[in-house]
């Protein structure tokens, strides 16, 4: 036998995040409430949501079903039908002001300020035309050009996403892609505009851990290129770990904490993150015992009193008045460290975790 | 050998595992195109899986979507008959039994679905949909049904009082948890688990597993575990295999499996899931990068199915169809030509 020469395999390593700071923030979302009138009553989906995100950032908002992440997210670009929603603060997108926006205004606002990627590529793109067509639909809704012209910025839309021979691609249907080439097709069709703010609603989670790798790589390399400000919106904290600067963890339709990435996965303050990093098991080290949360999500029809997680939250007994009941606590720096925010009343929350929770971590 | 016959009907060869899949084909006919649609074109979805599973034991099987894992529960279930090859239960091969001798058996493998709101019938009660299954299997106690439900549905961790709502009163947690009682109702010695946690929140997640631990230890259950988080099965697993395309090429100790993959589509799974330690200081890994997609199981590659996206493949690879065997290094039997421990830590160390 010749002697072998055993090739060795592409790798890449996601370069760490530099951060950039000390910009003014292009989206600034302050005290937003989102509520539906139903037959039972009001439903409150996010109840005074503020966070502010400048250019070149990427936000990650986490939270389980019902905690007012995609909610929120729609809101920002006006998706939510003004006839059964009740929407009150502001939401401000490189100086305009989202909330009331006429629906003209809208029209031109979607797609050229802030764009969107959604979870479901398969549902979000539509079945009868090619994915040329809908690239091109959505260029020519905010430029004045020709259909050669539009198609032409299509196909190179479709080669920078990463998809091979864009210009045979551009004339095919969405079956006829794969779920990944389907993904990057609606990255390239919400990137058409050059939008400053992209919005992405959990654009990994149907897709296989392989393909889910290569758009993180590909939404962050585009970020890179085109300057724009990202929100994220998922629940896997793993892939938070490796593409977000800052991490917003929402429950029952608050924010309940804030701050830089490392600083809110790596110690946490608010018992609820807490709860979620003792649920994951994780792909390397020991084994151990998973800490599950108690109980479920409150009902947004009737909000617990006090803080919403108190339900579930096995610190509330060590908060004298019974402050956990009767009072929501504030969004605001719990320790020394200004730069992060909690929502508990929790009295130094750092020493509880690292004395209590972090053994336990699995 | 010799063969006992159980009360309930069951033969038993002595000394045989629990369950035993041989060389398992499933092919299904692909439409063809027209009204003089010819030459009908097969899917190949599992292509020749091999596995064994003792009693007690739990059995995590990975994949991407179309690997055929999906595909693997349903026939060790006996949902689908195999086009080939054989599933052996204790010895006995099921794998075209006929519907009425099938019974006892598959009393005794149970399946939990992935989707906790399609799995449940709207109409029904708790108690009805739990009870059914009680009454299927004949195994309604002295004590009546009600009694035995309400015990089932406390070991889930429901309230027992609640046998008479109806699933849309209930959380996705919770109608899992339905699902497991009604599953449990059988008293099973193995349960084919489909992705039974993924449709649910991280939470909740944490809650059915503890739940699903809890029985393997108490009640001495066999679990077939399908999931594509690969966390989730390394915490649930003694043994792991990977799918790929209808094959299996990767089986072992889940340790090893995790540690020190041989298999260069395990080594890519693996590096391709994103790790929450790199804010903790873990250094970031090195991803490897697949080329193309996967093939379709209509046509799938000659030789290692795997050869299209490998950076090892040579001209063996499209000859030679490698087996799953045991190489000399290494703790997991292997389907690769090249097979060889990762050169590099490609998984990261534990802080």
């Amino acid at each position: 036998m010749t002697e072998q020469t055993v090739r060795a395999p592409q790798t890449v390593t996601r370069a760490p995040r530099t951060r950039a700071e000390g910009e003014e923030a292009y989206l600034e979302v302050t005290d937003l409430h989102v509520q539906f009138p139903t037959a039972d009553g009001r439903v409150q989906a996010v109840q005074g949501l503020s966070y502010s995100l400048p250019l070149r950032r990427t936000l990650a908002i986490v939270g389980e079903s019902g905690s007012g992440k995609s909610v929120s997210s729609m809101a920002i670009l006006g998706l939510h039908d003004r006839k059964s929603t009740w929407i009150s603060g502001s939401i401000k997108v490189g100086g305009k002001e989202v909330v009331g926006m006429s629906e003209k205004d809208l029209m031109s606002y979607r797609g050229a300020d802030a764009a969107m990627i959604f979870q479901d590529p398969q549902s979000s793109l539509h079945p009868f035309f090619t994915i040329g067509d809908q690239i091109t639909e959505s260029y020519r809704a905010h430029h004045n050009v020709s259909k050669r012209a539009a198609k032409a910025r299509a196909v190179d839309m479709l080669g920078r996403v990463g998809i091979p021979n864009p210009s045979r691609r551009v004339d095919q249907y969405p079956h006829e892609f794969s779920g990944g080439m389907r993904q990057r097709a609606m990255i390239a069709m919400a990137l058409v505009n050059d939008p400053k703010l992209l919005i992405a609603d959990e654009p990994t989670t149907a897709l296989d851990v392989t393909v889910q790798a290569q758009i993180l790589d590909l939404i962050a390399d585009l970020q890179r290129d085109f300057g724009s400000a990202v929100v994220f919106i998922t629940h896997d904290l793993g892939v938070v770990a490796e593409i977000a600067d800052d991490i917003l963890v929402m429950y029952g339709g608050n924010a309940v904490e804030h701050g830089p990435v490392e600083k809110i996965l790596g110690a946490p303050l608010h018992p609820y993150s807490w709860g979620l990093l003792e649920s994951i098991p994780a792909v390397s080290g020991t084994p151990g015992p998973l800490h599950p949360i108690p109980g479920s999500p409150p009902s947004l029809l009737a909000m617990p009193s006090g803080c919403a997680f108190h339900p579930r939250c096995e610190f509330r007994d060590r908060v004298g008045g019974d402050l956990c009941r009767t009072l929501k606590p504030e969004l605001i720096p719990r320790t020394a460290d200004q730069g992060r925010t909690s929502r508990c009343h929790l009295k130094e929350p750092d020493k509880v975790f690292e004395t209590e929770v972090l053994p336990r971590l699995p | 050998m010799t063969t006992t016959t159980e009360k309930s009907g069951i033969k038993r060869v002595e000394g045989a595992p629990l369950l035993e899949l041989n060389d398992v084909k499933m092919h299904f006919r692909a439409k063809g195109e027209g009204l003089l649609a010819r030459g009908t074109k097969w899917v190949q979805a599992v292509d020749g899986v091999s596995l064994s599973v003792q009693p007690g034991e739990t059995l995590g099987l990975v994949g991407e979507s179309g690997c055929g894992k999906s595909t693997t529960a349903r026939l060790i279930t006996r949902l689908l008959e195999p086009t080939a090859g054989e599933i052996k239960y204790q010895g006995v091969d099921i794998a075209h039994m006929s519907e009425r001798k099938l019974r006892p058996y598959r009393r005794e493998i149970q399946l939990i679905f992935q989707d906790p709101y399609s799995s449940l019938n709207p109409r029904h009660t708790v108690g009805t949909i739990v009870g059914t299954a009680l009454r299927t299997h004949g195994m309604v106690p002295k004590g009546g049904e009600l009694k035995r439900v309400q015990e089932l549905l406390e070991v889930v961790g429901l309230n027992p009082e609640h046998y008479n709502r109806y699933p849309h009163e209930f959380s996705g947690g919770q109608r899992q948890r339905i699902g497991i009682a009604r599953a449990l109702a059988a008293r099973p010695k193995i349960i084919v688990a489909d992705e039974p946690v993924s449709a649910l929140d991280v939470s909740i997640q944490a809650q059915v597993m503890n739940l699903l631990e809890n029985l393997r230890k108490e009640l001495g259950i066999a679990f077939v575990f399908i999931a594509h988080d690969l966390g989730v099965v390394r915490h649930f697993c003694d043994r792991v295999a990977v799918m790929y395309l209808g094959r299996m090429v990767e089986e072992g100790p889940r340790d090893a499996l995790y540690e020190t993959p041989q298999h260069p589509y395990t080594q890519a799974l693996l590096s391709a899931v994103p790790d929450i330690g790199v804010v903790r200081g873990v250094p970031p890994k090195h991803r490897i990068r697949l080329v193309g997609d996967v093939p379709s199981p209509v046509d799938p590659p000659s030789g290692c199915r795997f050869r299209t996206r490998c950076w090892k493949a040579e001209d063996i690879c499209a000859t030679a169809d490698p087996a799953l065997e045991r190489k000399p290094v290494g703790d997991t039997v292997v389907a690769c030509h090249f097979a060889e421990p990762p050169v590099e830590s490609i998984v990261a160390e534990a802080v």
